[in-house]
């Protein structure tokens, strides 16, 4: 501890001239206390736009501080200062009411320049739409049949559990990795679709200078261009509820072969057949479907009707009964990944907040009324509609057969009806 | 402060004071009034405190070590709110109670029950907000900005905290009424408006701001009310309405709210800078005018907050433009203070030193504020810790020293004992300095991307937390010498005499400074008259016990 | 209480009071209960009404003492200023949180709902999440939430409303300039006239909401169109209530003798009260029922 704060005094100390962070700095172009500098073009002028403003505010200063500071020492009635009478001076005035204004309009120019390119996302190589959850992110290839889920890295969702005695420097890139990145082509004007599903979210990855708000029901736009080939972090920047700050985004830029053979070996996977061990890839499947229903789907009230269709199709993949073997064992991995942060892996909840699950009235009554709470969320508790059926009858067993509950065997078939 | 005036009890043919806890309840004092807002405001920066001292432990180091996320949340939504609503603006309003009847030569505020009535809703108000920290599901976690979808998955927290802001909202719009009202219709004779002291101007135009966006904001919460409870849609997609809209009400209000949080601290630093330069505040027309130019200014700029929702581009650049265009007359602003101070006679009394440093912390402030302003940057900005460091910049070492500069400043006239001046030297420093400690790495650490409102971070920002975290303790308690200081004062601890002339301040101008200290239940109940060089013709104030 | 007798040159302090403090211990019981009420619906309703009944209580005894107050001839030319001042400012705050809502309604009309059905740069909201939707006012939003819904034409009940409101308006000055002329009775006629026109606004208003929800099922949750419609025409609706109510008074206050024909602005308060209510609704008819 103490030399740990030791260290930091220390590194603080020579902040200013040395660059005694970047080592561990988690965006790749910043030296760990300033802005980066990008990897993008765009990137590298909001840079010197940022750098410009900082160093017109830092002369001002030292003009405004300096005179300040001559008359404090200078001007003070122990030195036997006299006050002058002067109280107005009208040129004085004007001079110091048009400086700023003729500054101001100078850095102006400039930034107007760089945000009309910067909002400028028309002739993009390609486009993927991203959806904030709470709290992971969902990657659309559009046109591509490519759709997974991106969440915050399991090892460091151990370690960052309160008191998990976990000593999260020991965790590699601590709450800025993710499971599955999201891959890019370098040198390619990517365009991203930002939505979201449930609250507002943001979408940031400094590097690639984008930041741009999920709004639910609402689609922005925003692109990159990645110069260099890297790997560029970055985390959801909008106050989302509990876990805001565990929903890191991690994106990959490769050169273009490498992207689209890595796009092809996805699209592979996609088509296997859904298994019930809740992976990623399950969801894949059940989402993808979704997908092309969607696209032949009605065009009126697409959401809704979607969501119904997707289930459709996923039902007609989903094998017909699930043993509870199977179930328990997916529902496991299930409840550990959704559900565990708030009502803990025994089940205990943390109430007052988030009750306990062990021998709860709703674990044990109704199975219905429990998977209708899991699809809609309540309260605090956010909703898991966007789980399959198979992963959420998992879970529900998992919970009614758990700690010493025993109530019953729920099965995809009896959530897809509840949908 | 307290027991400023019990030598006045005797003052019964114009009825004075009840007496024990009924003085507090019935008052309808502007002093007895100015004096419970003080107290309250300080209980609420001290609570608001604490909330930030759970935030800067949890962050000391990275890793859940205190708190869940989830108690982490609440504390910064509650924090915001309680230092915001509770502190600052009362903390104001408080001073405005006690010098705006002194400053302009009036009896007391124009309407004395409502005055009691605004500072009565606020312990309602933050009991209600307060009390949901003990409700099932806890207090309100989505921030102090309130955004839907987010807000509206609140518990049993939720109509407190609608009701507590709508009762927030009663209390400052009765207060500004109140203050405008009687800075316009109860000046002394012969005071014009061009020679109303600046503590006046400013609080004359915070309050029409004040009345303009506080109802704004009541109208949002009351369309987040109906959205919950009564199947509106003005925040949902699929009814046709739009989460965005809410940022653009709340904004509206925001964006002049914190401009209402800073213009009475120009007031007092634009009394207290004069008084220890001695020498005439330098460009007193050109403040007056900036001041209202701010004002205007404030209300077509609130999308700044919101450069990333997706905006068209061209509002993005009027918001942009309109913003900078700020820093213009508050540049005047500091450029006449420093031209104040500029071959004055200056003493560096406890006040003058937080002044000082006001304009030195503000202006850092005001800067990072402007770098905010330009869009393509704020990109990268919004939402991290930059942003924190900026407003807590202009808040703390701005709006808070301000008024705790004005405590200094006014407190020997109000309770006719002077601080100890070497304990306020030392309260000075370690506040000056360790506010620097608390906020200034923060700006490193946002713009290396730690965001806002997040409990754990990776760990690349430890040594800027640390900074912060160890900060923050410390001016915390530093804060307990004021505590002292200022209690002594009002109850004379320490053979603390009362032997303090009218003016107390060398160089301090004004007709607060033509009454005794302290200064009378009643202070002017014959107003004075106030000749053309703005100084009064004669004065004739309520002595102690004499009878009408 | 004020001992010292009535001094038209020194401005009226009032003495200590208890009345505010207990108003706002009325506010927060019904508050409480009103939460407690939406959350869990358990014990809400008695401090609802509690907490309503005290404040009503008070309000009227701290109004009838300001009214005692100014009727013994206590406050001057200037506490008349402050009054004069005060009420506008207050009109100027009301004014400001209907903007609010008026502001809601232009949003939706010129902002959201083009967006979502894929104006300027919001293309892919509609192509990717709201295909097929096409704004038109009045509308309930991309999901029709709370189904198909029919509006209130413009020019039926609410154009009679329109000019019950606008004869009030005449009523209440006829009203004035008889009270200034020193004219009692036909003061309090027409006194009584305005508030007879501002319960038959309500009458019909009432008789508009039962027809909303039952025949045309156009409700709170209908959409965007509904929520601004609602709160709109309800606030207003209750400004009217709470106007009617203050009318009342002022016409009982007349029939008791109240009031000078150069010094009345109880009577003047509420009248410019009634006039902003009256423009708001103008404005109202314009955006919410016409265009
Ligand atoms: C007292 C409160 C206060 C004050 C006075 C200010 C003043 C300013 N603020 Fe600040 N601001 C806040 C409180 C305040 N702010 C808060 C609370 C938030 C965050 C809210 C939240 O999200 O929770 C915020 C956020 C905020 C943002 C949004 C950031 C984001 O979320 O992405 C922006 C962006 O433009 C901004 C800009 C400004 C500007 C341009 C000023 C200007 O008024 C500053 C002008 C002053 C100067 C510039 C210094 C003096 C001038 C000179 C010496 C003249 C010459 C100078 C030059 C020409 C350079 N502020
Ligand atoms: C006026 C407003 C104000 C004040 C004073 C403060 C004071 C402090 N704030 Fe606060 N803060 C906000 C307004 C304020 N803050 C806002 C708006 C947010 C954003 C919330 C959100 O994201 O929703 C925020 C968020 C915020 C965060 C970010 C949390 C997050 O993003 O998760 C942090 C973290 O360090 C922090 C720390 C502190 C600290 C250490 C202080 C210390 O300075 C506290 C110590 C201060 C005192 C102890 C008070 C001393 C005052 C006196 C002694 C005056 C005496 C008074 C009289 C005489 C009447 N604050
Ligand atoms: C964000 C935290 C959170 C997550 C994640 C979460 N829950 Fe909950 N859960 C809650 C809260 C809060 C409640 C209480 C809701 C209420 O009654 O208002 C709750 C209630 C429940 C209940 C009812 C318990 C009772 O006795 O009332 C069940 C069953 C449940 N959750 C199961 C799950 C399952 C299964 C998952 C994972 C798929 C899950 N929860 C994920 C927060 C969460
Ligand atoms: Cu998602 Cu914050
Ligand atoms: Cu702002």
């Amino acid at each position: 501890m103490l030399k740990r704060l030791q260290a930091a005094v220390m590194g603080s100390a020579v902040l200013g001239l040395l660059n005694t962070t970047a080592a561990s700095a988690y965006l790749d172009t910043s030296n760990g206390w300033n802005l980066p500098t990008g990897a993008t073009d765009i990137g590298a002028e909001v840079f010197s736009l940022h750098m410009w403003m900082f160093w017109i505010c830092t002369v001002i200063g030292i003009g405004v501080f300096g005179t300040m500071m001559y008359s404090i020492i200078r001007h003070r009635k122990s030195l036997g200062a006299k006050s002058a009478s002067f109280h107005h001076s009208t040129a004085v005035e004007i001079v110091w009411t048009a400086l700023p204004f003729a500054i101001l309009i100078a850095i102006a120019i400039p930034a107007a320049g760089t945000l009309i390119k910067m909002e400028d996302t028309r002739d993009a190589d390609i486009t993927i739409k991203v959806t904030g959850y709470q709290w992971m992110w969902e990657y659309e290839y559009l046109g591509e049949d490519v759709r997974f889920f991106s969440r915050l890295k399991q090892d460091a969702n151990e370690a960052r559990q309160l008191k998990s005695g976990i000593d999260v420097h020991q965790v590699e890139n601590y709450l800025v990795d993710v499971d599955r990145p999201l891959m890019i082509p370098v040198g390619k004007k990517v365009r991203f679709l930002i939505t979201s599903n449930d609250v507002i979210h943001a979408w940031w990855v400094s590097d690639l200078t984008v930041k741009k708000d999920a709004i639910p029901g609402y689609i922005n736009e925003a692109w990159t261009n990645a110069k260099v080939p890297g790997t560029y972090r970055g985390v959801c920047a909008e106050l989302c509820g509990r876990d805001h700050g565990f929903m890191p985004i991690v994106v990959e830029a490769v050169p273009q072969d490498e992207f689209d053979a890595w796009l092809a070996e996805q699209k592979g996977s996609s088509s296997d057949t859904a298994d019930v061990a809740g992976t990623p890839k399950t969801v894949t499947v059940d989402e993808s479907a979704a997908t092309e229903v969607a696209a032949a789907g009605s065009p009126a009230v697409a959401a809704d009707d979607a969501a119904e269709g997707a289930e459709e199709a996923a039902d007609a993949e989903a094998p017909a009964e699930t043993d509870l073997d199977a179930l328990m064992a997916s529902g496991e991995t299930v409840y550990t990944r959704n559900c565990a942060a708030c009502h803990q892996a025994a089940g205990t909840g943390l109430p007052p907040n988030f009750p306990s699950l062990v021998g709860s009235a709703v674990v044990t009554g109704d199975a219905d009324a429990q998977v209708m709470q899991i699809l809609k969320g309540k309260g605090m508790m956010p909703p898991f509609a966007n789980l399959s059926d198979a992963d959420i009858a998992a879970v529900v067993t998992y919970t009614r057969n758990s700690w010493g509950n025993d109530s019953g065997v729920v099965q995809p078939a009896d959530v897809a009806a509840l949908r | 402060m307290a027991h400023a005036h019990a030598d006045h009890h005797d003052d019964h043919d114009h009825h004075g004071p009840d007496k024990g806890i009924m003085r507090w309840i019935k008052t309808t004092n502007h002093k007895d009034l100015g004096t419970l807002y003080l107290f309250f405001a300080f209980t609420m920066f001290f609570i608001g405190g604490m909330m930030s001292l759970v935030i800067r432990a949890e962050l000391f180091q990275p890793g859940l070590q205190f708190v869940h996320p989830e108690f982490f949340n609440q504390m910064t939504t509650m924090h915001a709110l309680v230092m915001i609503f509770g502190g600052v603006m009362p903390g104001f309003v408080g001073l405005a109670n006690w010098m705006v009847p002194m400053q302009v030569g009036c009896s007391d505020l124009a309407l004395p029950r409502i005055n009691n009535w605004g500072f009565w809703l606020l312990p309602a108000a933050f009991t209600l907000l307060l009390s949901t920290l003990f409700l099932p599901g806890g207090a309100p976690a989505g921030g102090w900005t309130m955004y839907p979808p987010l807000v509206l998955q609140t518990g049993d927290a939720f109509p407190f905290l609608i009701f507590a802001v709508h009762l927030m909202g009663i209390s400052s719009i009765t207060g500004a009424i109140n203050i405008v009202v009687t800075i316009l219709n109860m000046r002394a004779p012969g005071m014009t408006l061009l020679k109303m002291p600046l503590f006046v101007w400013t609080w004359l135009i915070t309050a029409y701001l004040l009345i303009a966006v506080m109802p704004v904001l009541a109208g949002a919460v009351t369309m987040l009310l109906t959205d919950k409870y009564f199947a509106t849609s003005f925040f949902t997609a699929s009814g046709g309405g739009d989460p965005v809209m809410f940022q653009h009400i709340f904004w509206f209000f925001g964006h002049p709210e914190v401009y209402i949080m800073i213009l009475p601290a120009f007031g007092i630093v634009s009394t207290i800078i004069p008084t220890f330069a001695r020498k005439r505040l330098f460009g007193y027309d050109s403040m007056v005018y900036a001041t209202a130019s701010i004002a205007f200014l404030s209300f077509i700029v609130w999308a700044h907050h919101m450069f990333t929702v997706g905006m068209p581009l061209a509002a993005e650049l009027f918001f942009m433009f309109a913003t900078m265009l700020i820093a213009v007359p508050t540049g005047v602003k500091v450029f006449n203070w420093v031209a104040t101070m500029w071959r004055g006679s200056m003493t560096f009394e406890t006040p003058m030193l937080f002044a000082i440093a006001f304009v030195f912390l503000f202006t850092i402030g005001g800067f990072s504020g402007l770098m905010l302003a330009l869009t393509p940057v704020d990109f990268l900005y919004h939402d991290t810790y930059f942003v924190v460091a900026h407003f807590h910049y202009v808040l703390v070492p701005g709006a808070v020293f301000s008024i705790i500069a004005a405590v200094y400043y006014w407190i020997p006239k109000w309770t006719g004992r002077m601080y100890n001046e070497s304990l306020g030297k030392l309260h000075f420093w370690l506040s000056a300095i360790f506010i620097n400690v608390t906020f200034f790495p923060q700006h490193f650490a946002g713009l290396a991307g730690m965001q806002r409102r997040v409990p754990d971070y990776a760990v690349q920002f430890l040594d800027f937390n640390v900074w912060s975290s160890v900060g923050a303790f410390v001016f915390f308690f530093a804060q307990f010498i004021f505590i002292y200081n200022m209690l002594a004062c009002c109850y004379g601890w320490g053979g603390r005499k009362r032997d303090l002339t009218d003016r107390v301040w060398e160089g301090a101008t004004g007709l607060e400074w033509t009454v005794p200290s302290p200064a009378p239940y009643h202070t002017f109940e014959d107003q004075p008259q106030i000749g053309d060089d703005g100084e009064p013709v004669k004065v004739k104030a309520t002595k102690t016990a004499k009878a009408h | 209480m004020a001992t010292a007798a009535p001094n038209k040159d020194r401005y009226f302090v009032p003495a200590p009071s208890a009345w505010p403090f207990m108003m706002t211990i009325g506010l927060a019981i019904l508050v409480l209960g009103v939460s407690n009420y939406l959350e869990s619906k358990s014990f809400g309703t008695i401090p609802m009404l509690a907490g309503l009944a005290l404040v009503i209580y008070i309000v009227f005894r701290w109004f009838g003492g300001v009214i005692s107050e100014s009727e013994r001839g206590e406050y001057g030319k200037q506490v008349d200023m402050t009054y004069r001042w005060s009420m506008g400012w207050f009109i100027f705050s009301e004014v400001m949180f209907f903007g609010a809502f008026f502001g809601a309604l232009f949003y939706a009309r010129t902002l959201s709902l083009p967006w979502l059905s894929g104006a300027g740069e919001k293309i892919e909201t509609n192509l990717q999440i709201w295909p097929g939707f096409e704004a038109v006012w009045p509308s309930n939003g991309p999901a029709a939430l709370g189904g198909d819904f029919q509006t209130i034409p413009a020019f039926d009940v609410p154009l009679i409303n329109t000019l019950i409101l606008l004869t009030s308006g005449v009523t209440i000055t006829l009203s004035h300039h008889a009270l200034k002329e020193d004219k009692r009775l036909p003061a309090i006629l027409w006194m009584w006239a305005t508030v007879a026109l501002g319960v038959l606004f309500l009458y019909f208003q009432v008789e508009e909401y039962i027809h909303a929800y039952r025949d045309l099922n156009l409700t709170m949750g209908s959409g965007i169109y509904g929520s601004t419609f609602f709160m709109l025409t309800g606030f207003h609706g209750m400004h009217v209530t709470l106007g009617t109510i203050m009318l009342i008074v002022i016409a009982l206050r007349l029939m008791k003798g109240h009031f000078k024909p150069d010094s009345h602005f109880g009577y003047e308060g509420v009248a410019w009260y009634w006039h902003f209510v009256d423009v708001v609704w103008l404005g109202l008819f314009v955006v919410v029922y016409w265009l």
